[in-house]
């Protein structure tokens, strides 16, 4: 099979066999990262810049890792240093940026779909490191790769996203993502943080965590964004930690194995507890670990999918 | 398609042939490192690693002890990712931890342009300084663009450009055995 895409916008125009193909590739780059020498030359003289319009320090970290280590030249603007302060507009500054010769551009943008406006716009690779509300593909890829290093598959299983759905990029991607590789998705949070509409993509609404704990497989569990919360949506950090909250309490009424998944940085003692999120149950820290691999595994593919001039190549080669 | 690509092949080595091919090669290993004390026999992916883990069974099978052996993939170390049509898969590379000091033979199943031989040579200096590196192919086909030789091979044969050498081992393919295919 060839991956053919250009840019990494999100997991909704991917097919199973495109998200299949970056899981399976993340596996050898995973050994990348234990060596002593983490380096290989595969992006060896390419460009790439991330630029983040929005604060993140393990997104921006992990792809700055990833693309160190395929031995890509990487250069991070953020928006306090950018002449966005200035009044430039996101296209102004892609084409200077262009300009200078890159060929990856890694964002991240408060504005929904501001990556797809980008791709729309300039010749480089656009990979989206999170869009407003939309997507947030990669942090979906590691998940979907993490779920399935713990079980040897997707199909059949059981995730359930916990926490603020309304504004999760992240619970975007793992909607789209793992269904189409066969899981059965649900959400649980309080209802003025989960749109009714979500059903329509095809997930089960939980209104209470207890009716969760009795059938997932795994939870996903978000963080409650106060930066994204500019009206009450709920009374107060410690109801939702009562009803909503993953504590061993209720992971001991449930009596059953659950994985327990966080996209970080954690609210601890409001979404997870603390002994929760050092017990057991989690792979948070096999999540970061198998971030840096999957974003190797997307820069890789679409820097050496299709280059330009394959077609010709091929062609040359036949004749 | 496979049967039709069956027409065109000619027999370089049977399956009788390619076992005793391989097992001349475990001697003259061990007749060169005198032993098999501070060996590494590495594959490259993916035949190459069949091989390498016949020749390290030969070797326990001569001298006793065991060898120890490693997995190599080499697409990251390609030179050529930027014009190859067909889609790069990346497979596991799998070393001991410390290769320095050792007497590493890299085992691939043809020798052609030597291209493989020298992203092999590149990818495995970055886990350590071996004592020796070594080149064992089961054959040997030609047409060079970079310095480089084996120093074990199986069967050196002429071919034109235009064929094409098939390596069949039976972990993978079903059968042992390597033809020579005109395109």
């Amino acid at each position: 099979m060839q991956f053919t895409r250009k840019h990494l916008l999100g997991l909704e125009e991917l097919t199973a066999d495109e998200i299949r193909m970056i899981l399976d590739t993340s596996v050898p780059f995973k050994e990348i990262s234990e060596r002593q020498i983490k380096k290989v030359p595969v992006l060896r003289g390419k460009t790439i810049i991330n630029l983040f319009f929005e604060p993140s320090t393990r997104t921006r970290t992990s792809f700055e890792f990833a693309e160190k280590r395929l031995s890509a030249d990487t250069i991070n603007v953020g928006i306090s240093q950018s002449s966005v302060v200035k009044g430039e507009t996101l296209v102004d500054t892609a084409r200077n940026l262009e300009a200078m010769r890159i060929d990856m551009v890694v964002i991240r943008h408060s504005a929904s779909g501001a990556p797809a406006f980008l791709s729309r716009r300039i010749d480089s690779n656009v990979i989206n490191a999170g869009d407003g509300w939309h997507e947030h593909p990669t942090q979906g890829l590691l998940d979907m790769l993490t779920i399935r290093d713990h079980f040897g598959r997707l199909e059949g299983l059981k995730v359930v996203i916990v926490g603020d759905i309304l504004h999760s990029r992240v619970a975007r991607s793992n909607i789209w993502g793992l269904k189409k590789m066969g899981a059965e998705v649900g959400v649980c949070g309080p209802p003025t943080l989960v749109p009714r509409a979500i059903a329509s993509l095809g997930v089960k609404i939980y209104p209470r965590i207890e009716d969760v704990l009795a059938e997932a497989d795994v939870l996903n569990v978000l963080r409650i964004q106060l930066e994204r919360m500019h009206s009450n949506m709920f009374p107060s950090l410690g109801e939702y930690n009562k009803l909503y909250g993953i504590t061993t309490a209720k992971l001991e009424k449930a009596g059953r194995d659950v994985l327990i998944l966080h996209p970080g940085p954690m609210n601890r003692g409001v979404e997870i507890d603390s002994d929760v999120a050092d017990g057991g149950h989690q792979v948070i820290l096999k999540q970061v670990t198998n971030g840096v691999a999957v974003r190797m595994a997307v820069l890789f593919l679409l820097s050496g999918g299709i280059p330009a001039g394959a077609s010709e190549a091929a062609r040359m080669s036949e004749s | 398609m496979a049967q039709e690509a069956k027409n065109t092949e000619k027999l370089v080595l049977d399956a009788q042939m390619l076992n005793r091919s391989m097992q001349r090669i475990a001697h003259e290993i061990l007749e060169r490192n005198q032993g098999s004390a501070s060996l590494l026999i590495v594959g490259i992916q993916t035949r190459g690693v069949n091989l390498a883990e016949r020749l390290a069974a030969f070797i326990r099978s001569i001298e006793g002890g065991v060898v120890p052996i490693g997995k190599l993939d080499i697409t990251l170390y390609r030179d050529d990712l930027r014009h190859t049509a067909v889609q790069p898969v990346v497979r596991s590379t799998d070393l001991p931890p410390d290769i320095t000091g050792k007497s590493v033979v890299l085992v691939d199943d043809v020798l052609f342009t030597g291209r493989t031989i020298r992203a092999a040579l590149d990818a495995l200096v970055d886990f350590g300084r071996p004592a020796v590196i070594m080149l064992a192919v089961l054959i040997d086909r030609g047409h060079r663009e970079l310095p480089i030789q084996a120093d074990f091979i199986g069967k050196a044969i002429s071919t034109g450009q235009d064929e094409e050498v098939v390596v069949r081992v039976r972990e993978v393919d079903g059968s042992d055995g390597v033809w020579l295919k005109t395109l």
